[in-house]
């Protein structure tokens, strides 16, 4: 009899397992959900502007009231959102759509649309309303875009990942976060970074490092301009994970700057030490600069930081704080339970009222910023059923399953994307099988998972995976595990930029494919057909779904076989190979592919090489 | 007595100048690594505002608000830093105010202090030593001993040119100009290429005598293959060679060498196009520059190593000018401006040009120094 159960359990999980055969018609009969992520009051308080980032619209509410007043579509995945010094213009960037939406305030409804650069996120239009600065998360960088002849004047180099951006309350400066770590050699710390960027002249006049940082969120600035504040991460991605329980694998920190704590910035610990708040999101600074409240979206908490206790311990003990998780006791006053994965805040024009997007609930919670208590939460009007699709995502962004709270998915997979960071994940000893972080973008037959192929299915992969080598703490229930992975499976390509609209190929991407499918070497020989590129990278995935030795395993790996691994939007994903070595895309043949095991690419020239990137970045 | 002399002195300056009509001159500050500068060997100098850049035989150098800093690869971070010591070109974005430096590794960009190093093996560039680097718009554009590199900021896409899809049939690019109508390639050994940026074509022009050494069909082409250096300024074409200087204007050719002209030596290592008359010359022999019809040459003298400033006007005539000071060194590598300063990339250290708004100015800045260090 329990034989016979254990077959039906796992014939149910491969069934939920595999994304609905009509996804698209389920899709469209599904009632979508709003999922508000970011906010803006208008000057005067009495209006809030939600924007709905899976209903591609913003609603426009009375502040007081929490009644929606009106409903105004904008473009695809909105995700920041930015209201002029008057009030009159609002600004919402478009992430799938690479497009900034202008909206009229008072006809409410959009007069412009501006192009950006890739995945645009966080926006700030400066004082003058005469130029707006664009955050855009794929390209890295940050548009500088003049409203009076709707021309993008110039990109400035910013942060991987480029995506909060933050107003100095003179005007005079922008603050620019990133969510991926910037680029650095092989198994070495991450480095993060705040751009400054001077408004005066348009261009980046300091970057601000961020030691041992990966995963940078909002930033805000206090009224009177003296102090910074950006929400982080600290990872310790270079031991083995399943030092779980001897600390923590993710720190959720905070980094000050400005002249209240000296020259240098310093990071600061919002965690307890049996007690982790993570994924510490949305940032707000009281008008008196009494309070901060952090979102923690992995907590589904509002962290509440008493400014003047906190710049005590500051002063005493400077950056010697960033490790110490006892030191949250001396500043942290409050830990202010709300809904749902909460991201973006926003404050009153008088910094009597928080307002917190709950994403996953569909909310607003309200927030008395004197007392810290919620007193109200504004429903958004989203579908009321909750679908397994909405549970898989809850479970998806939440830390309540890890040891402590510690992490959750969303952690490494930040926004469901990837960290940009290499893993020891294994309690195999240091430097001992380094994972790089894959995309999860339309897994459905890519099985099997992990570097090595050893997880045939997404259950065992989120499940005892998970549980043994992540978490250390509590299994999903079945039910939860088959939520989990029906969400796993649902997250779709993000759009791939490399395309040309009509659906051709560049004379450069068209030479890159013939290489990527050919079958004999320049000198005429034949390319036996397992060392052609088609061979593994095959299929609507470009993964034969196969585990092969292609020489790029590594002396610290257990085993040379790696998994073939899918290549759609693969110019997203860098660093590549299992472990993360190969840097860029043209390293995997001009550093780790001596003796043609991976494909037969050195008698290509570096122009045909380059083609056969240009190619690689369309699939 | 002494302000007697000084006085006489002064005025030979003014009565010298009188002839040199409006020739700018200078007052020279030598910077070696006896203050700062990372090596005397310079290749090439680049200013931003108040910000120089000088690019070492081994290392960049920038000197901001009266000291150096000093940027050098790093072991332990790599290709987030300076792709190799020897800086060989630089190049500003105007616009972003990031800073592009070619080196005998790679192409590394500086912004705001982040360096990030783009190599042959790393990224689409075509060959590690990049001997020239220019910026135009969105694209980088890059010389280097394997053909022409244009990156794409935007995208991110490297596009390659060279013997496969370009009339170049030598492919050690040495320097480019880029402007938005076209761009140009020194190309050592293979004349000038022409990139339209229109048509997306690309045109070689040579040198009608080959290569050899002999001018016989003078301004009607390029003066000699073995081309260094390039500057496309309203819409006229300077190219430097080492063997004399050329001026195209899309249609004629002026070549200019050392016997019919103010040119000190016909090996230049670079030229900077002022405007469609007016250019700077980087000799072997002194720094140079034309205003359209007059030639002056600033240098230590070859024979006394004295500062010597001539002046040779339309007639020919040369005349000497007194002055006190003198660039660094005589081999002159690259030049770039400060407002009406000059600065000069030189074999021994880097120069400061000052200029000195008149002759009477001129005069009383000489005797004014001499004076503040009594």
């Amino acid at each position: 009899m329990l034989q016979v159960a254990g077959i039906l359990a796992v014939c149910l999980l491969a069934i939920a397992a595999r994304p609905a055969p009509n996804q698209s018609t389920a899709a469209l009969l599904r009632e979508r959900y709003l999922s508000p992520i970011e906010m803006a009051v208008s000057p005067d308080g009495t209006l809030l502007y939600v924007i709905c980032q899976d209903s591609d619209e913003v609603r426009v509410l009375d502040a007081a009231s929490g009644k929606i007043l009106v409903s105004i579509p904008v473009g695809h995945v909105p995700r920041g959102i930015a209201l002029s010094r008057d009030g009159n213009r609002l600004y919402v960037t478009n992430a799938w759509s690479d497009t900034v939406s202008v909206i009229d305030t008072a006809a409410r409804q959009v007069i412009q649309t501006f192009p950006t650069g890739f995945e645009p996120s966080g926006v700030v239009v400066d004082y003058a309303g005469a130029t707006l600065y664009v955050a855009n998360r794929l390209s890295g960088d940050v548009s500088v875009i003049d409203l009076a002849s709707a021309q993008e004047i110039k990109r400035l180099l910013a942060g991987r990942g480029a995506s909060y951006l933050a107003l100095s309350p003179d005007g005079k400066r922008i603050y620019c976060t990133h969510v991926y770590p910037n680029p650095g050699a092989f198994r070495t710390k991450p480095v993060s970074e705040i751009t400054v960027i001077d408004t005066e002249n348009r261009r980046v006049v300091e970057r601000k490092p961020l030691q041992n940082v990966a995963g940078v969120f909002h930033v805000a600035t206090s009224a009177d301009g003296k102090l910074s504040v950006a929400a982080q991460l600290r990872p310790k991605n270079l031991i083995p994970l399943a030092h779980v329980e001897h600390g923590w694998v993710f720190g959720d920190s905070l980094t000050l700057f400005g002249d209240d704590v000296g020259s240098d910035a310093v990071q600061i610990p919002i965690d307890e030490l049996d007690r982790y708040y993570a994924l510490p999101w949305g940032i707000a600074i009281t008008p008196d600069k009494s309070k901060i409240f952090v979102t923690t979206a992995g907590s589904e908490s509002v962290t509440v930081i008493d400014v003047a206790r906190l710049l005590k311990t500051v002063k005493a003990r400077g950056n010697a704080l960033a490790n110490d998780l006892s030191a949250s006791g001396e500043y942290v006053v409050a830990r202010i339970p709300v809904g749902h994965n909460p991201r973006g805040v926003v404050l009153s024009p008088d910094g009597k009222r928080l307002y917190v997007a709950n994403r996953l609930d569909d909310t607003v919670s309200v927030i008395d910023t004197k007392s810290d208590t919620v007193t109200s939460t504004i429903d958004l009007g989203g579908p009321k059923n909750v679908d397994a699709l909405r549970r898989g995502e809850r479970l998806f962004y939440t830390a309540d399953f890890a040891f402590q709270g510690q992490f959750g998915c969303s952690n490494c997979h930040i926004d469901a994307t990837i960290d940009g960071l290499q893993w020891d994940l294994e309690p195999d000893g240091f430097g001992k099988d380094i994972v790089d972080n894959r995309s999860l973008e339309n897994l459905a037959g890519t099985e099997p998972f992990k570097w090595n192929g050893g997880n045939p299915d997404m259950p065992t992969e989120c499940g005892p995976r998970t549980e043994k080598f992540f978490f250390r703490s509590q299994s999903f229930t079945q039910q939860q595990l088959t939520d989990l992975v029906t969400f796993v499976y649902s997250l779709p390509y993000r759009p791939n930029r490399y395309r040309l609209l009509n659906g051709d190929l560049t004379p450069a991407q068209e030479r890159g494919k013939a290489i990527f499918e050919r079958s004999q070497a320049k000198n005429g020989a034949q390319i036996p057909e397992t060392n052609q590129c088609t061979y593994c990278h095959s299929g609507p995935k470009f993964t034969n779904q196969k585990q092969i030795d292609v020489g790029s395993g590594k002396s610290t790996d257990r085993s040379s076989v790696i998994d073939v691994p899918q290549l759609p939007n693969v110019a997203y994903s860098a660093p590549y190979l299992h472990d993360g070595s190969a840097r860029s895309l043209e390293q995997i043949w001009t550093v780790f592919n001596p003796k043609d095991t991976h494909g037969v690419t050195n008698d290509l020239t570096k122009d045909e090489l380059n083609d056969l990137v240009e190619y690689l970045k369309t699939l | 007595m002494k302000t007697k002399l000084w006085l006489i002195f002064a005025l030979s300056v003014m009565a010298s100048l009188a002839h040199t009509q409006d020739m700018p001159m200078f007052h020279w500050e030598n910077f070696t690594t006896a203050n700062g500068l990372p090596n005397d060997h310079m290749f090439c100098v680049l200013v931003d505002g108040n910000r120089v850049w000088a690019g070492t035989e081994n290392g960049l150098g920038l000197y901001e608000n009266g000291g150096w800093k000093v940027f050098r690869p790093d072991p332990e971070t790599k290709e987030q830093s300076l792709g190799h010591q020897a800086v060989l070109s630089l190049a500003l974005d105007k616009r972003t105010g990031d800073v592009w430096a070619g080196t005998m590794g790679g192409l590394s960009r500086i912004s705001a202090g982040r360096i990030d190093t783009f190599t042959q093996l790393n990224s689409g560039l075509s060959n590690d030593i990049v001997y020239g680097v220019g910026v135009q718009g969105d694209f980088v554009w890059a010389a280097t001993a394997a053909g022409a590199s244009r990156l794409n900021t935007r995208t991110g896409q490297w596009s390659l040119f060279n013997n496969r899809n370009t009339p170049m049939y030598e492919i050690w690019t040495y320097a480019v100009s880029p402007a938005e109508d076209k761009v140009y390639y020194a190309v050592w050994g293979g004349g000038v290429l022409e990139y339209d940026t229109k048509t997306e074509r690309w045109k070689d022009y040579n040198d009608p005598d080959g290569e050899t050494e002999m001018v016989v069909m003078k301004d009607q082409g390029l003066i000699h293959e073995i081309t260094t250096s390039v500057s496309y300024v309203d819409k006229i074409l300077w190219v430097a060679t080492y063997f004399g200087a050329s001026r195209y204007d899309g249609r004629y050719w002026h070549n200019f060498l050392t016997k019919d002209s103010g040119l000190p030596s016909n090996f230049l290592n670079q030229i900077k196009g002022i405007d469609a008359n007016r250019a700077w010359f980087s000799t072997d022999k002194g720094l140079a520059f034309y205003d359209g019809t007059n030639w002056a040459v600033y240098r230590p003298a070859l024979d006394t190593h004295k500062p010597e400033m001539l002046v040779r006007d339309a007639t020919g005539v040369v005349k000497k000018v007194a002055v006190r000071s003198a660039p660094a060194h005589n081999y002159i590598l690259g030049v770039d401006f400060q407002g009406e300063d000059i600065w000069v990339a030189t074999a021994k250290g880097l120069s400061h040009g000052i200029r000195q708004k008149s002759s009477i100015e001129t005069a009383k800045a000489i005797s004014t120094k001499k004076s503040d260090k009594k």
